[in-house]
């Protein structure tokens, strides 16, 4: 080729975005973001408490108390950090890794865990909490955000629609057409993607030729930043500035979080140890969220240990609660699922429903 | 009253829903300036403006996704997928998606949103332009499938699919577009989902069928009162649900049924009805339930589309047939 590869050089375009290293440390002075002590301090209350639900979740999965569960241990920065930047009224359309999003969003945790085990109420969101149950279908929240967005700057309402999807979700169609018609529209729309590496086993160099996700953004004309996503402050920063960018009608931004999930893929089998090496684990398990930011409060005289074993003795006695709750749930019903199928019910369902009463009498 | 032809009845009907309701979105690829290629939407982003009326990219499953992420901000969207063949692209956010989040929500939220597309034989189209896949739309629970075979049906089914709270899809037969004109209302009225209509009494056999082979079962009939056999045609209307008590109550009159669908055979709405008719009518039964349906191929290139496609001749077999049985 006699031309100049428009490639070359792309990597500085999208350096990666970090304001407090792995030793506490903030090393981007000026872009500290403005953020009250009360907030610091609620910020790693949220990262601990979603470990802790992430240990207790895992062992009550291993005992049969919980079904589906996708552990987010080491993902922490990139999920609350991200989330912390939003309102009330801002509308979260999580993946199935979300689950600890949708909770500080306001999802109570007994339903968190119906949603585990498959019971419907699990997926109905109180009138209050602007949010879709998590999605299955790798992708499909990414054009659903588009349109929830564009329905924001319809109505001119001042709100964002953020949404969340992973490296593999990156390579599919719907994640393009979704930043496009976001972008088509300046549509106040926030994709994240937290890049944990790997895809179920495959890791993020067999997905794509491009260098990082973040460079996808600038097919759709949309501005991309890559993050780091073992620091919260950083993830917070640049999900914060997209938000006012986005309310301020200069549409959306796709934002790259560079994460890892510790443990497996979910909790139905998965074995890490069969695609990551311990060394790869170690390497990563040291730039730990928590642990950075552990430090920088107690620079600050923020935080103790004290005060941590207080949020982990509270968050255990919450867990123990809401799964007392979600144990007392009625039982799910098949002419339950019938009668939230329609609106009203069609003939066909309702001479079924007449059928399934009887068998649930019985 | 007007006389329209059924392009004309659904732009009414897009027309008297976008002034009703201000919540009402019309939008798909070309659907703005240029009117639609069949110009279903012609004037209405005049009229109604570009924020309601609109040109989306070129993205059929982006176009349902955006859609059912409208639907949580109390928008109704009216999406067109410009040929039906092409809503291959976007069977997660149609049938993944859209028909389940009602469902998937626990009634939290609902997507009200009416799918309209073009589709049918007959117009000599390429590829994956008239394909009938109102058999995969019909087997996935939360979605309403409705198909008109007249004008005056379009306007008023049109209007009730986009004022239904669950997702609609909507199919247009290409041939009937523009085929003829009939009288229709300017002013609105609406025809219930769900409801098929008797075009026709008789006495002898039923005919049921929906789309274009209304027609050629009208035509069918007036072929056999000339040898003195009486057909009953029921239009459908609706495919997803089925009217099954119309159906029911015309057969045991009858006593004979032939249902007909332009689809292919195999699996299918047809196939669906003639299992409905033997489990709630078998002894009123006097021959099998018959179809006329067309062959088990992929939608075959045009210049093969008049004998792969079902006619009147077949059916006046098929009903003699089950006469003579």
């Amino acid at each position: 080729m006699s031309f100049k590869n428009p490639l070359e050089g792309i990597e500085e375009k999208f350096e990666m975005i970090q304001i407090l290293d792995e030793d506490g440390q903030i090393v981007d002075e000026d872009n500290v973001p403005d953020l009250t002590d009360d907030d610091l301090v609620e910020l790693m209350r949220r990262m601990v408490y979603t470990r802790v639900l992430d240990q207790r979740s895992i062992a009550l999965n291993r005992q049969g108390r919980l079904g589906f569960y996708a552990p987010t241990a080491g993902q922490e920065a990139s999920q609350l950090g991200s989330h912390f930047a939003m309102e009330k009224e801002d509308f979260l359309l999580p993946a199935y890794r979300d689950v600890p999003q949708l909770i500080f969003h306001g999802l109570p945790l007994y339903q968190a865990f119906l949603f585990s085990r498959g019971h419907y109420h699990g997926n109905q969101m109180p009138e209050d909490v602007n949010a879709v149950s998590p999605q299955i279908i790798i992708g499909a929240q990414i054009t659903q955000a588009a349109g929830v967005a564009y329905g924001f700057k319809h109505n001119g309402k001042k709100n964002v629609a953020l949404t969340y999807t992973g490296d593999g979700g990156a390579s599919q169609g719907d994640f393009y057409e979704g930043i496009n018609f976001a972008g088509a529209y300046k549509a106040p729309a926030i994709f994240v993607v937290q890049n944990n590496q790997f895809a179920i086993s495959v890791p993020v160099e067999k997905q794509s030729a491009a260098k990082t996700i973040a460079q996808k953004a600038a097919a759709a004309g949309v501005p991309g930043y890559l993050v780091d996503g073992m620091d919260v402050l950083a993830v917070y920063k640049v999900v914060k500035e997209a938000r006012d960018r986005a309310v301020n009608g200069e549409g959306p931004t796709l934002i790259e979080t560079m994460t890892y999930r510790y443990g497996p893929h979910t909790m139905a089998g998965d074995d890490p140890t069969r695609y990551r090496t311990d060394d790869m684990d170690d390497k990563w398990e040291k730039r730990d969220p928590l642990v950075r930011f552990r430090k920088y409060l107690e620079g600050k005289d923020l935080w103790s240990e004290e005060k941590e074993n207080e949020i982990v003795e509270t968050a255990k006695e919450e867990i123990k609660e809401a799964i007392k709750k979600a144990d007392q749930q009625d039982k799910q019903k098949v002419t339950d699922l019938m009668s939230i199928m329609y609106d009203e019910l069609p003939q066909n369902l309702e001479e079924q429903m007449e059928e399934y009463k009887e068998k649930e009498s019985k | 009253m007007a006389q329209m032809t059924m392009i004309q009845a659904i732009t009414n009907a897009l027309h008297t829903e976008l002034k009703n309701d201000e919540n009402v979105l019309v939008f798909g690829e070309d659907v703005g300036q240029n009117g639609g290629v069949f110009r279903a939407t012609e004037g209405l982003q005049e009229e109604f403006g570009e924020e309601r009326v609109f040109d989306t990219p070129l993205a059929e499953s982006g176009i349902i996704g955006l859609a059912v992420g409208m639907s949580t901000q109390n928008l109704r969207p009216v999406p067109e997928i410009q040929f039906f063949g092409f809503v291959y692209e976007a069977m997660d956010a149609v049938s993944g998606q859209a028909a389940r989040m009602r469902y998937r929500s626990g009634g939290r939220w609902h997507a009200p949103m009416t799918i309209r597309s073009p589709f049918g034989g007959g117009v000599h189209t390429p590829e994956l332009h008239a394909d009938s896949l109102e058999g995969l739309m019909a087997q996935q629970p939360g979605l309403k499938v409705v198909i008109p075979s007249n004008p005056y049906d379009a306007k008023g089914l049109l209007i009730q699919s986009i004022r239904d709270n669950d997702p609609v899809i909507f199919l247009e037969h290409m041939k009937l577009y523009r085929s003829f004109r009939e009288e229709v209302p300017e002013e609105e009225y609406s025809i219930d989902l769900g409801k098929a209509n008797v075009k026709r009494e008789g006495s002898d056999i039923t005919f049921v069928a929906y789309g274009a082979m209304v027609h050629a079962a009208l035509k069918a009939a007036d072929e056999l009162k000339e040898e003195g056999i009486e057909a009953e045609v029921i239009d459908l209307r609706t495919v997803a649900p089925v009217d099954i008590d119309t159906i029911i109550e015309s057969v045991e009159k009858t006593n004979r049924a032939v249902v007909i669908q332009e689809a292919q055979k195999q699996a299918g709405i047809a196939a669906s009805i003639v299992s409905e008719i033997q489990e709630r009518a078998i002894l009123h039964l006097e021959a099998p339930v018959l179809r006329v349906a067309a062959p088990d191929t992929v939608y075959p290139f045009s210049e093969a589309e008049e004998v792969w496609l079902p006619n009147h001749k077949d059916i006046v077999e098929k009903a003699k047939q089950s006469i003579n049985f």
